[in-house]
Protein backbone atom coordinates (compact mmCIF):
# COMPACT_ATOMS: atom_id res chain seq x y z
CA UNK A 1 0.00 0.00 0.00
CA UNK A 2 1.25 3.42 -0.74
CA UNK A 3 0.69 5.81 2.12
CA UNK A 4 3.51 8.17 1.45
CA UNK A 5 4.76 9.79 4.60
CA UNK A 6 8.02 11.61 4.67
CA UNK A 7 10.00 13.35 7.34
CA UNK A 8 9.34 17.05 7.27
CA UNK A 9 13.02 17.78 6.74
CA UNK A 10 12.07 18.46 3.16
CA UNK A 11 9.37 20.85 4.33
CA UNK A 12 10.54 22.84 7.35
CA UNK A 13 13.94 24.43 6.72
CA UNK A 14 16.77 23.36 9.00
CA UNK A 15 17.46 25.48 12.03
CA UNK A 16 15.61 26.82 15.05
CA UNK A 17 12.69 29.17 14.60
CA UNK A 18 11.04 31.24 17.33
CA UNK A 19 7.31 31.80 17.00
CA UNK A 20 6.45 35.52 16.78
CA UNK A 21 3.11 36.16 18.56
CA UNK A 22 2.74 39.53 16.82
CA UNK A 23 2.50 37.74 13.50
CA UNK A 24 0.53 34.79 14.76
CA UNK A 25 -2.91 33.91 15.97
CA UNK A 26 -4.08 31.06 18.10
CA UNK A 27 -7.82 30.68 17.96
CA UNK A 28 -10.46 28.33 19.24
CA UNK A 29 -14.03 27.82 18.11
CA UNK A 30 -17.12 26.24 19.59
CA UNK A 31 -20.51 26.02 17.93
CA UNK A 32 -23.25 26.95 20.40
CA UNK A 33 -26.67 25.30 20.00
CA UNK A 34 -25.16 23.65 16.93
CA UNK A 35 -25.92 26.95 15.17
CA UNK A 36 -23.51 29.72 15.96
CA UNK A 37 -19.74 29.57 16.06
CA UNK A 38 -18.09 31.55 18.86
CA UNK A 39 -14.42 32.34 18.38
CA UNK A 40 -11.83 32.98 21.00
CA UNK A 41 -8.25 34.08 20.73
CA UNK A 42 -5.19 33.59 22.89
CA UNK A 43 -2.68 36.36 22.21
CA UNK A 44 -0.10 35.27 24.76
CA UNK A 45 1.97 32.36 23.53
CA UNK A 46 5.51 31.44 22.62
CA UNK A 47 7.17 28.48 21.00
CA UNK A 48 10.00 26.99 19.03
CA UNK A 49 10.02 25.13 15.73
CA UNK A 50 13.01 23.04 14.76
CA UNK A 51 13.57 21.96 11.17
CA UNK A 52 16.24 19.67 9.86
CA UNK A 53 16.81 16.02 10.69
CA UNK A 54 14.61 15.89 13.76
CA UNK A 55 11.84 18.41 13.29
CA UNK A 56 9.82 19.41 16.31
CA UNK A 57 7.29 21.98 17.45
CA UNK A 58 6.66 23.07 21.01
CA UNK A 59 4.66 25.90 22.44
CA UNK A 60 3.39 27.40 25.68
CA UNK A 61 0.19 29.38 25.92
CA UNK A 62 -0.69 31.90 28.63
CA UNK A 63 -4.21 30.76 29.48
CA UNK A 64 -4.88 33.99 31.39
CA UNK A 65 -4.67 35.90 28.11
CA UNK A 66 -7.53 34.08 26.39
CA UNK A 67 -10.42 36.22 25.25
CA UNK A 68 -13.71 35.74 23.49
CA UNK A 69 -14.23 39.53 23.40
CA UNK A 70 -16.84 39.36 26.16
CA UNK A 71 -15.59 40.22 29.64
CA UNK A 72 -18.20 38.28 31.58
CA UNK A 73 -17.79 35.14 29.46
CA UNK A 74 -14.00 35.41 29.67
CA UNK A 75 -14.25 35.55 33.46
CA UNK A 76 -16.25 32.33 33.45
CA UNK A 77 -13.90 30.65 30.96
CA UNK A 78 -10.91 31.41 33.17
CA UNK A 79 -12.68 30.31 36.36
CA UNK A 80 -12.59 26.79 37.86
CA UNK A 81 -15.71 25.84 35.83
CA UNK A 82 -13.44 25.87 32.74
CA UNK A 83 -9.68 26.51 32.47
CA UNK A 84 -9.05 27.36 36.15
CA UNK A 85 -6.24 29.70 35.16
CA UNK A 86 -5.37 30.53 38.77
CA UNK A 87 -4.15 26.95 39.21
CA UNK A 88 -3.33 26.12 35.58
CA UNK A 89 -2.02 29.32 33.98
CA UNK A 90 -0.35 27.55 31.04
CA UNK A 91 -1.39 25.28 28.20
CA UNK A 92 1.38 23.33 26.48
CA UNK A 93 2.01 21.47 23.26
CA UNK A 94 4.99 19.30 22.52
CA UNK A 95 5.35 17.34 19.31
CA UNK A 96 6.39 13.72 19.14
CA UNK A 97 6.58 13.57 15.35
CA UNK A 98 6.44 16.05 12.47
CA UNK A 99 5.84 14.60 9.03
CA UNK A 100 4.38 15.53 5.67
CA UNK A 101 2.04 13.76 3.26
CA UNK A 102 2.02 15.63 0.01
CA UNK A 103 1.26 19.26 0.90
CA UNK A 104 -0.20 18.34 4.25
CA UNK A 105 1.82 18.78 7.42
CA UNK A 106 1.05 16.24 10.15
CA UNK A 107 2.16 17.00 13.68
CA UNK A 108 1.57 14.43 16.40
CA UNK A 109 2.19 15.40 19.98
CA UNK A 110 0.88 15.90 23.48
CA UNK A 111 -1.39 18.73 24.51
CA UNK A 112 -1.71 19.76 28.16
CA UNK A 113 -4.79 21.67 29.27
CA UNK A 114 -5.78 22.17 32.92
CA UNK A 115 -3.02 19.80 34.01
CA UNK A 116 -4.23 16.92 31.83
CA UNK A 117 -2.04 15.70 28.96
CA UNK A 118 -3.54 13.91 25.96
CA UNK A 119 -2.18 12.89 22.55
CA UNK A 120 -3.41 14.98 19.61
CA UNK A 121 -2.77 15.12 15.88
CA UNK A 122 -2.55 18.53 14.21
CA UNK A 123 -2.82 18.87 10.46
CA UNK A 124 -2.16 21.81 8.23
CA UNK A 125 0.47 23.15 5.93
CA UNK A 126 3.85 24.76 5.77
CA UNK A 127 3.24 28.08 4.00
CA UNK A 128 6.82 28.84 3.02
CA UNK A 129 9.83 30.96 3.89
CA UNK A 130 10.45 34.66 3.34
CA UNK A 131 12.67 37.58 4.35
CA UNK A 132 11.03 40.44 6.29
CA UNK A 133 12.08 44.15 6.00
CA UNK A 134 14.13 43.95 9.21
CA UNK A 135 16.60 41.32 8.10
CA UNK A 136 14.87 38.27 9.56
CA UNK A 137 14.10 35.00 7.84
CA UNK A 138 10.58 33.88 8.59
CA UNK A 139 8.53 30.77 8.00
CA UNK A 140 4.77 30.42 8.08
CA UNK A 141 2.70 27.46 9.30
CA UNK A 142 -0.97 26.69 9.72
CA UNK A 143 -2.15 23.89 12.00
CA UNK A 144 -5.54 22.75 13.18
CA UNK A 145 -7.14 20.06 15.28
CA UNK A 146 -10.41 19.26 16.99
CA UNK A 147 -10.36 18.13 20.59
CA UNK A 148 -12.98 16.85 22.98
CA UNK A 149 -12.79 19.35 25.84
CA UNK A 150 -14.14 16.79 28.32
CA UNK A 151 -10.93 14.75 27.78
CA UNK A 152 -9.18 17.62 29.55
CA UNK A 153 -11.67 17.99 32.39
CA UNK A 154 -13.57 20.94 30.90
CA UNK A 155 -17.00 19.46 31.42
CA UNK A 156 -19.24 22.46 32.20
CA UNK A 157 -22.48 22.66 30.24
CA UNK A 158 -26.04 23.94 30.45
CA UNK A 159 -29.15 21.99 29.45
CA UNK A 160 -31.44 23.41 26.77
CA UNK A 161 -35.22 23.75 27.15
CA UNK A 162 -35.91 21.40 24.21
CA UNK A 163 -33.25 18.88 25.17
CA UNK A 164 -29.55 18.70 24.54
CA UNK A 165 -26.90 21.07 25.80
CA UNK A 166 -25.67 24.60 25.15
CA UNK A 167 -22.07 23.68 24.41
CA UNK A 168 -20.64 20.91 22.27
CA UNK A 169 -17.72 18.87 23.53
CA UNK A 170 -15.81 19.47 20.31
CA UNK A 171 -13.57 22.50 20.18
CA UNK A 172 -11.62 23.48 17.07
CA UNK A 173 -8.10 24.79 17.72
CA UNK A 174 -6.44 26.71 14.91
CA UNK A 175 -2.95 28.20 14.85
CA UNK A 176 -1.63 30.39 12.07
CA UNK A 177 1.85 31.49 12.94
CA UNK A 178 5.08 32.98 11.76
CA UNK A 179 8.44 32.05 13.24
CA UNK A 180 11.69 33.96 13.03
CA UNK A 181 15.00 32.17 12.52
CA UNK A 182 17.00 32.25 15.72
CA UNK A 183 20.29 34.08 15.19
CA UNK B 1 -7.58 29.74 57.66
CA UNK B 2 -10.82 31.66 57.72
CA UNK B 3 -14.23 30.50 56.51
CA UNK B 4 -17.04 33.00 55.99
CA UNK B 5 -20.54 31.53 56.29
CA UNK B 6 -23.69 32.96 54.72
CA UNK B 7 -27.25 32.08 55.66
CA UNK B 8 -29.78 32.82 52.93
CA UNK B 9 -32.57 33.20 55.46
CA UNK B 10 -33.25 36.45 57.34
CA UNK B 11 -35.71 34.84 59.77
CA UNK B 12 -34.46 35.09 63.32
CA UNK B 13 -35.12 31.45 64.22
CA UNK B 14 -34.10 30.14 60.82
CA UNK B 15 -32.89 26.54 60.62
CA UNK B 16 -30.46 27.61 57.91
CA UNK B 17 -28.93 30.24 60.19
CA UNK B 18 -28.79 27.57 62.91
CA UNK B 19 -26.93 25.29 60.47
CA UNK B 20 -24.62 28.18 59.53
CA UNK B 21 -23.86 28.80 63.22
CA UNK B 22 -23.23 25.09 63.78
CA UNK B 23 -20.44 25.27 61.21
CA UNK B 24 -18.23 27.02 63.79
CA UNK B 25 -18.53 24.00 66.12
CA UNK B 26 -17.84 21.39 63.44
CA UNK B 27 -15.02 22.93 61.43
CA UNK B 28 -11.60 21.22 61.47
CA UNK B 29 -9.26 22.35 64.29
CA UNK B 30 -7.61 25.71 63.75
CA UNK B 31 -10.22 26.95 61.29
CA UNK B 32 -11.79 30.27 62.13
CA UNK B 33 -15.47 30.44 61.14
CA UNK B 34 -17.36 33.73 60.91
CA UNK B 35 -21.01 34.34 60.13
CA UNK B 36 -21.87 37.09 57.66
CA UNK B 37 -25.16 38.68 58.71
CA UNK B 38 -25.40 41.70 56.43
CA UNK B 39 -27.67 40.34 53.68
CA UNK B 40 -30.57 42.61 54.65
CA UNK B 41 -28.38 45.73 54.48
CA UNK B 42 -27.37 45.20 50.85
CA UNK B 43 -29.35 47.30 48.37
CA UNK B 44 -30.80 45.54 45.33
CA UNK B 45 -28.02 45.13 42.80
CA UNK B 46 -27.79 48.20 40.59
CA UNK B 47 -24.85 48.86 38.30
CA UNK B 48 -25.46 52.61 38.71
CA UNK B 49 -24.60 52.27 42.42
CA UNK B 50 -21.49 50.22 41.76
CA UNK B 51 -17.92 51.39 41.41
CA UNK B 52 -15.36 52.81 43.81
CA UNK B 53 -18.08 54.63 45.74
CA UNK B 54 -20.30 51.56 46.04
CA UNK B 55 -22.46 51.48 49.20
CA UNK B 56 -20.59 50.75 52.43
CA UNK B 57 -22.51 47.50 52.92
CA UNK B 58 -21.34 46.30 49.50
CA UNK B 59 -17.73 47.27 50.14
CA UNK B 60 -17.84 45.44 53.47
CA UNK B 61 -19.29 42.31 51.79
CA UNK B 62 -16.55 42.31 49.16
CA UNK B 63 -13.84 42.95 51.74
CA UNK B 64 -14.96 40.10 53.98
CA UNK B 65 -15.15 37.67 51.05
CA UNK B 66 -11.71 38.76 49.86
CA UNK B 67 -10.25 38.18 53.33
CA UNK B 68 -11.83 34.74 53.71
CA UNK B 69 -10.06 31.63 52.43
CA UNK B 70 -13.30 29.74 51.88
CA UNK B 71 -17.05 30.38 51.85
CA UNK B 72 -19.99 28.28 52.98
CA UNK B 73 -23.43 29.27 51.63
CA UNK B 74 -26.35 27.83 53.58
CA UNK B 75 -29.59 28.26 51.71
CA UNK B 76 -33.28 27.67 52.22
CA UNK B 77 -35.35 26.88 49.15
CA UNK B 78 -37.90 29.43 47.97
CA UNK B 79 -40.06 28.38 45.04
CA UNK B 80 -37.56 25.73 44.07
CA UNK B 81 -34.48 27.93 44.13
CA UNK B 82 -32.32 30.27 46.18
CA UNK B 83 -33.74 33.34 48.02
CA UNK B 84 -33.45 36.69 46.28
CA UNK B 85 -31.38 38.17 49.12
CA UNK B 86 -28.71 35.51 48.69
CA UNK B 87 -28.63 35.86 44.91
CA UNK B 88 -28.38 39.63 45.40
CA UNK B 89 -25.27 39.25 47.57
CA UNK B 90 -23.69 36.92 45.02
CA UNK B 91 -24.46 39.41 42.24
CA UNK B 92 -22.70 42.20 44.14
CA UNK B 93 -19.74 39.95 44.96
CA UNK B 94 -19.40 38.85 41.32
CA UNK B 95 -18.68 42.36 40.06
CA UNK B 96 -16.52 43.62 38.42
CA UNK B 97 -16.23 40.49 36.26
CA UNK B 98 -13.18 38.33 35.80
CA UNK B 99 -10.34 38.58 38.33
CA UNK B 100 -11.63 41.80 39.88
CA UNK B 101 -14.58 40.19 41.65
CA UNK B 102 -14.31 39.11 45.28
CA UNK B 103 -15.93 35.78 44.41
CA UNK B 104 -13.71 34.98 41.43
CA UNK B 105 -11.52 31.97 42.21
CA UNK B 106 -12.78 31.83 45.83
CA UNK B 107 -13.49 28.32 47.13
CA UNK B 108 -17.13 27.84 48.11
CA UNK B 109 -19.37 25.06 49.39
CA UNK B 110 -23.14 24.90 49.67
CA UNK B 111 -25.57 23.50 52.26
CA UNK B 112 -29.26 23.88 52.97
CA UNK B 113 -32.01 22.98 55.40
CA UNK B 114 -35.76 22.58 55.02
CA UNK B 115 -38.54 21.24 57.16
CA UNK B 116 -39.59 19.04 54.24
CA UNK B 117 -37.92 15.89 53.04
CA UNK B 118 -35.57 17.23 50.33
CA UNK B 119 -33.22 19.53 52.25
CA UNK B 120 -33.19 22.40 49.74
CA UNK B 121 -31.50 20.23 47.13
CA UNK B 122 -32.79 22.25 44.16
CA UNK B 123 -31.68 25.51 45.77
CA UNK B 124 -28.24 24.02 46.43
CA UNK B 125 -27.92 22.81 42.84
CA UNK B 126 -28.88 26.26 41.56
CA UNK B 127 -26.49 27.86 44.03
CA UNK B 128 -23.60 25.70 42.79
CA UNK B 129 -24.33 26.74 39.21
CA UNK B 130 -24.63 30.44 40.10
CA UNK B 131 -21.40 30.42 42.12
CA UNK B 132 -19.57 28.63 39.32
CA UNK B 133 -20.65 31.16 36.73
CA UNK B 134 -19.57 33.93 39.12
CA UNK B 135 -16.12 32.33 38.98
CA UNK B 136 -15.97 30.58 42.35
CA UNK B 137 -14.25 27.22 42.87
CA UNK B 138 -17.29 25.22 43.97
CA UNK B 139 -16.69 22.16 46.14
CA UNK B 140 -18.38 18.99 44.89
CA UNK B 141 -21.64 17.89 46.43
CA UNK B 142 -24.44 19.30 48.54
CA UNK B 143 -25.36 19.05 52.20
CA UNK B 144 -29.13 18.63 52.35
CA UNK B 145 -30.62 18.74 55.85
CA UNK B 146 -34.20 17.48 55.63
CA UNK B 147 -36.79 17.70 58.44
CA UNK B 148 -34.65 20.35 60.09
CA UNK B 149 -37.15 20.70 62.97
CA UNK B 150 -35.95 17.27 64.15
CA UNK B 151 -32.24 18.12 63.84
CA UNK B 152 -32.16 21.26 66.01
CA UNK B 153 -33.60 22.09 69.41
CA UNK B 154 -35.70 25.21 70.01
CA UNK B 155 -32.59 27.34 70.65
CA UNK B 156 -31.12 26.38 67.28
CA UNK B 157 -28.51 23.99 68.64
CA UNK B 158 -27.69 21.10 66.32
CA UNK B 159 -28.51 17.85 68.07
CA UNK B 160 -28.58 15.34 65.20
CA UNK B 161 -25.27 13.49 65.21
CA UNK B 162 -25.65 12.28 61.64
CA UNK B 163 -26.11 15.85 60.38
CA UNK B 164 -23.20 16.99 62.55
CA UNK B 165 -20.95 14.33 61.01
CA UNK B 166 -21.98 15.27 57.48
CA UNK B 167 -21.43 18.97 58.25
CA UNK B 168 -17.95 18.21 59.61
CA UNK B 169 -17.12 16.19 56.47
CA UNK B 170 -18.43 18.94 54.23
CA UNK B 171 -16.36 21.59 56.03
CA UNK B 172 -13.27 19.38 55.85
CA UNK B 173 -13.74 19.10 52.07
CA UNK B 174 -14.14 22.89 51.82
CA UNK B 175 -10.97 23.48 53.86
CA UNK B 176 -9.01 20.95 51.78
CA UNK B 177 -10.10 22.59 48.54
CA UNK B 178 -9.42 26.09 49.85
CA UNK B 179 -5.88 25.21 50.94
CA UNK B 180 -3.25 26.84 48.74
CA UNK B 181 -1.83 24.51 46.09
CA UNK B 182 1.20 24.79 43.88
CA UNK B 183 0.41 26.28 40.50
CA UNK B 184 0.76 23.64 37.78
CA UNK B 185 1.09 23.80 34.01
Amino acid sequence: MSTITEQATTVIPAGEWEIDPAWSSLEFEVTKLGLVTIKGRVPGFSGTIRGGEEPSIEGVVDATSLTTFDETRDGHLQSPDFFDTARYPELRFESTSVSARGDELIVEGSLTIKGTTRPVVLTGRYAGEGADPWGNDRIGLELQTTIDRTDFGLVWNAPLPRGGFLLPNEVVLRAIFAAVKAS
Amino acid sequence: MQILVFSGSLRERSYNTALARAAADHAPPGIHVELYDGLAELPPYDEDLDGEDAPASVRELRERITQADGLLFVTPEYNGSIPGVLKNAIDWASRPPRGGAALWGKTAAVAGATTGQYGAIWAQQDLRRVLGIAGARVVDGELPVARAQDAFDETGTLLDEGVAARLAGHLAALVAEAAPVAVAA
